[in-house]
């Protein structure tokens, strides 16, 4: 079997996010793996170590800084990497379509991608790459058993969440709850360091023309008015209720 | 022509159905002709309703709909966009939303505005503004062509009057695609939220690790949820700590919600949780901490015990 976990380098949580400009401005920013594709890793290993043979592979499309989170995939155990290095901020539709050529080219039974990325707040990866590559998909999964070629899962929908049976090919889209993703450990950072890391770009694959594009973009700021009470739980209580009630008469 | 898909709950129209058809009004310039597609069991008779906004209604009862699938959506919604020449197909950026929308961009060629909170037209390409960054950044995105696919947030633009003449409304044919039906629903578990879906609730009352445990949720949020007719809410640290199933947790990987009110109740503000719920109109935190981040976008706060604060409001709410 061969898996294919896809991931993307964004912004650490706790970086600030500044503009310049018309855009966002990341100089400077701490980058590292998705979180939401970090579960995808640790589960695709998980696999392997529960008994299935297993090749992995990272596949990610992005800048030349990219680099340093495949290695860190590398290092937690995927066996080799492709990076597709563009420059380009291709919008959702046409990565997936990119990433499903690649997959193709390559071969895979199974594919995770976190469920919802940190920097474009889009969970429109894994949906589109399973439908570029005429899979099903399974996304906001919390429970991922395989057997053999079946897939029964949980996974979180609008009234809760539902248990699911499917079979592979397929696209699982990740985030937390799955696993509890481990770190990589030094002499496996060293040992990564010699694992193959191929580079391609967008010419070696079919081109795709761009669906749309990012005008602008600006700090999202909402004016909160920060009115903050202390004192006594009984009083600083009062007080609170009657704001709600004449002042933001919202309840 | 622009396609709606309206979606049901228990065989009820969301109030997100309203919602979409101000969306699709706000692009006039790619065309006034709006049909709405509903697919499940019940959508005859909101067929009805949803003809009280919109150009005509087509509305297919399998219940081979529900629940939802996204291979059986994806199949329905592009065959009908692609039959009836849409240059816009619109939904709500629901769960199930979010994942079928992808699927009918691929299959019609179509570009992806997804999660947005405004749109507008030039009548050949749409623009839209949607967050980024963890809901930090506003960016404003085109699509250099048409047609498009459109997921639209919950619970961000108004939900649309009625039009002045009643649509049409009809039956359509389409059939559930068996080879397309790929996944199969063993179980399902419901929310605890009771029927009120956690990002349609006007006020959301959300504990956090302050809590302290389970009894908490019982003792505090819950009977003060109950006196404002709130959606309970949590934070990550919660349910990974099982006191709460995931299906409450609010935040990047959970809910995104934006409520009338947001009462976030022992939660830090960690830029994770806050982003699930920065666009909430109004937000009130209750925190012992007088640093803790939460207050940053509190418009009203209370630095104290929640277990001295929490019952005194339950006390006064219930009055
Ligand atoms: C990839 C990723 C995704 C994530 N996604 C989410 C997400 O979707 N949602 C989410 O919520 N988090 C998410 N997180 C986690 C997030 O970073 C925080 O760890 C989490 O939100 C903290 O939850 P909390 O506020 O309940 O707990 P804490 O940070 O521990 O805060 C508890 C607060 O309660 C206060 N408190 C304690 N006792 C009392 C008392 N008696 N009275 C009043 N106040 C009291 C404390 O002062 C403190 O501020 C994510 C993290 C990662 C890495």
């Amino acid at each position: 079997m061969k898996i294919c976990t896809v991931l993307k380098q964004v912004p650490d949580a706790e970086a600030s996010i500044r503009t310049s400009g018309s855009g966002v401005d990341l100089a400077g920013v701490t980058f590292v793996m998705d979180g939401m594709d970090e579960y995808g890793v640790e589960e695709a290993i998980r696999l392997r170590e529960a008994g299935h043979t297993a090749e992995i592979f990272t596949l990610a499309l992005g800048p030349r800084r990219f680099e340093e989170a495949i290695r860190t995939s590398l290092a937690i155990g995927c066996d080799r990497a492709i990076h597709i290095e563009t420059d380009e901020a291709l919008d959702v539709i046409t990565q997936a379509r990119v990433l499903a050529d690649a997959v193709k080219k390559e071969g895979a039974d199974l594919v995770f991608v976190g469920g919802k990325e940190a920097d474009w707040d889009s969970s429109a990866l894994g949906p589109a790459l399973a439908e570029a590559l005429g899979w099903t998909h399974l996304d906001w999964t919390t429970k991922f058993v395989l057997t053999g070629t079946t897939i029964e899962a949980t996974h979180d929908t609008d009234a809760g969440n539902e248990t699911v049976k499917l079979s592979l090919p397929a696209v699982i889209t990740t985030q937390q709850g799955l696993n509890e993703p481990r770190y990589p450990t030094l002499p496996n950072i060293m040992k990564a360091k010699r694992k193959e890391l191929r580079k391609a770009t967008l010419a070696d694959y079919a081109a795709h023309a761009p669906l749309t594009k990012i005008a602008s973009e600006a700090i999202q700021v909402k004016a909160r008015l920060n009115k903050i009470l202390s004192g006594e739980g009984p009083e600083t209580a009062k007080q609170l209720i009657t704001l709600l009630r004449d002042e933001a008469k919202v309840i | 022509m622009i396609l709606l898909v309206s979606e049901l709950n228990a065989g009820k129209l969301r109030p997100s159905a309203r919602e979409i058809v101000t969306a699709a009004r706000a692009l006039s310039a790619i065309g006034d002709e709006i049909h709405a597609l509903l697919l499940g069991p019940g959508a005859a008779a909101a067929a009805t309703e949803m003809a009280g906004y919109v150009s005509h209604v087509h509305f297919c009862e399998d219940a081979g709909y529900e629940p939802f699938k996204a291979d059986v959506w994806t199949a329905a919604v592009a065959k009908t966009a692609a039959d009836l020449g849409a240059k816009a197909v619109i939904l709500s950026a629901s769960r199930s939303g979010l994942s079928y929308a992808p699927r009918v961009a691929i299959r019609l060629g179509a570009g992806l505005l997804e999660d947005v909170i405004e749109v507008e037209s030039d009548g050949a390409t749409v623009g839209a503004k949607r967050f980024t960054y963890l809901s930090r950044v506003t960016e404003s995105i085109r699509s250099l062509g048409l047609p498009v696919v459109i997921s639209v947030k919950v619970n961000i633009l108004s939900p649309a009057d009625p039009a002045a003449g009643a649509g049409q409304v009809a039956t359509i044919a389409l059939p559930i695609d068996e080879a397309a039906n790929r996944v199969e629903v063993l179980s399902q578990a419901k929310a605890s939220t009771g029927g009120v879906s956690l990002d349609e609730a006007s006020i959301v009352v959300t504990g956090g690790r302050g809590m302290g445990g389970s009894e908490g949720f019982t003792k505090l949020i819950e009977p003060l949820a109950g006196c404002v007719g709130a959606a309970v809410g949590a934070t990550r640290a919660v349910v990974d700590a099982g006191w709460r199933p995931y299906s409450d947790q609010v935040g990047q990987t959970g809910k995104s919600v934006a409520p009338n009110v947001y009462i976030a109740i022992g939660v830090s503000g960690a830029v994770q949780h806050l982003s699930g719920m920065n666009r909430s109109k109004t937000i009130v935190a209750i925190n012992k901490d007088k640093d803790a981040p939460i207050f940053k976008v509190a418009d009203y706060g209370v630095v104290g015990d929640l277990n001295d604060v929490v019952p005194e409001l339950i006390k006064l709410l219930k009055l």
